[in-house]
């Protein structure tokens, strides 16, 4: 019994796994991390090194975040003076945040506003840009800042 | 000259391009966006501003027992109630205040009508002012979290918060929620933390 097994095993020609469709499913994987990858979305030219907090709340829904970034210009070794930037563009008069804010509000009702503030600005500039949104009525705002002590890994 | 090409052609076998390298390529491709992908989450403190008021309109009135005053001023120094404090003592002045249940006559009346009120100085460096939202936040998250422990609300008379199970902390229930649930323990026991308006000089 045992010996006719073996026979019928060696009669048979060596097996193999087919690693044909083996680039097929890496480059499944592939282009799906290509897809999820943002290398770097906007090039932000102000400094934002974000505080620490505990009571931390998460933010799935990623296409209602509209980015506002508040902190000294970058300018090489030395900083410059504190500026605002939103998506691409810094702003240059404050009394423009209301009408860029309330058009993003009409294209997405839900919209939170990510304020990413550099943790040595001072609150003058970020009570004023407060008051500019509550011009537009963008009522959700979100303080970005990273969980305290080292992140995890 | 043309038999000598005809050779050399009719020499050559099939011509394949060879695959087995092509497994290696797409890895190492497959490494490198599996590396710099960062699926990173936004993080922060959410808070919702007060809506625009009219000129004419005045900011509604609250029970001066109910107001928290917390004002935080330019060298980082805090005044709660117009006693100092270290932002330390913030969690459990916070926690005292919101769980008074009319019992201190200069405290809350009941921890719905409790109001937490953060005002700052024009040059208050921004990381004093988080790290001051982020303590008020957490004592009212210290109260979630008993919540969602015991399944109980605080208070002499506290009923039943109506969840299905008890969860070892607020973040664990907070977590397990879907998009579309209703956070119970949030609408049960809200917080009210209120940025002041700012001084416009007047």
């Amino acid at each position: 019994m045992a010996s006719q097994k073996f026979q019928r095993g060696s009669s048979s020609t060596e097996p193999e796994f087919t690693t044909a469709s083996l680039p097929d499913i890496v480059f499944m994987l592939l282009i799906f991390f290509m897809v999820a990858t943002v290398l770097r979305e906007t090039d932000i030219k102000v400094r934002t090194q974000l505080p620490q907090a505990e009571a931390l709340t998460k933010i799935d829904q990623k296409r209602l975040i509209s980015k506002l970034h508040i902190g000294p210009l970058k300018r090489g070794e030395n900083q410059g003076d504190t500026a605002i930037q939103i998506d691409d563009a810094l702003i240059e008069d404050q009394r423009t945040i209301r009408q860029i804010m309330y058009r993003k509000l009409q294209e997405q009702p839900k919209l939170i506003v990510s304020l990413k503030v550099d943790q040595e600005s001072e609150m003058q500039i970020v009570n004023e840009v407060q008051q500019e949104l509550r011009e537009a009525n963008a009522l959700r705002i979100n303080y970005s800042s990273n969980r305290e002590g080292p992140p995890p890994s | 000259m043309p038999g000598l090409l005809e050779k050399r052609r009719s020499d050559r076998d099939e011509g394949t391009i060879p695959t087995a390298g092509m497994a290696d390529i797409a890895f190492l491709l497959l490494i490198f966006f599996l590396v710099t992908t960062t699926i990173n989450v936004d993080t922060g403190i959410g808070m919702t501003l007060p809506p625009k008021l009219k000129p004419e309109q005045k900011p509604p009135p609250v029970k001066e027992r109910n107001l928290m005053n917390v004002l935080v001023n330019a060298s980082g120094d805090v005044l709660v109630d117009e006693e100092r404090a270290r932002v330390a003592e913030i969690r459990d002045r916070v926690k005292t205040h919101v769980l008074n249940f009319g019992e201190d006559p200069s405290l809350s009346a009941s921890p719905d009508d409790a109001v937490i009120s953060i005002k700052t100085d024009a040059a208050t460096p921004y990381n004093t002012y988080i790290e001051v939202l982020d303590e008020v936040w957490m004592s009212y998250r210290e109260i979630w979290d008993q919540i969602a422990r015991t399944n109980r609300l605080p208070g002499p008379d506290g009923g039943t918060a109506g969840l299905e199970q008890t969860y070892s902390s607020y973040r664990e229930y907070y977590n397990q929620l879907g998009p579309d649930e209703d956070n119970q323990i949030r609408d049960t026991f809200g917080a009210q933390i209120s940025i002041a308006e700012p001084d416009t000089g007047e």
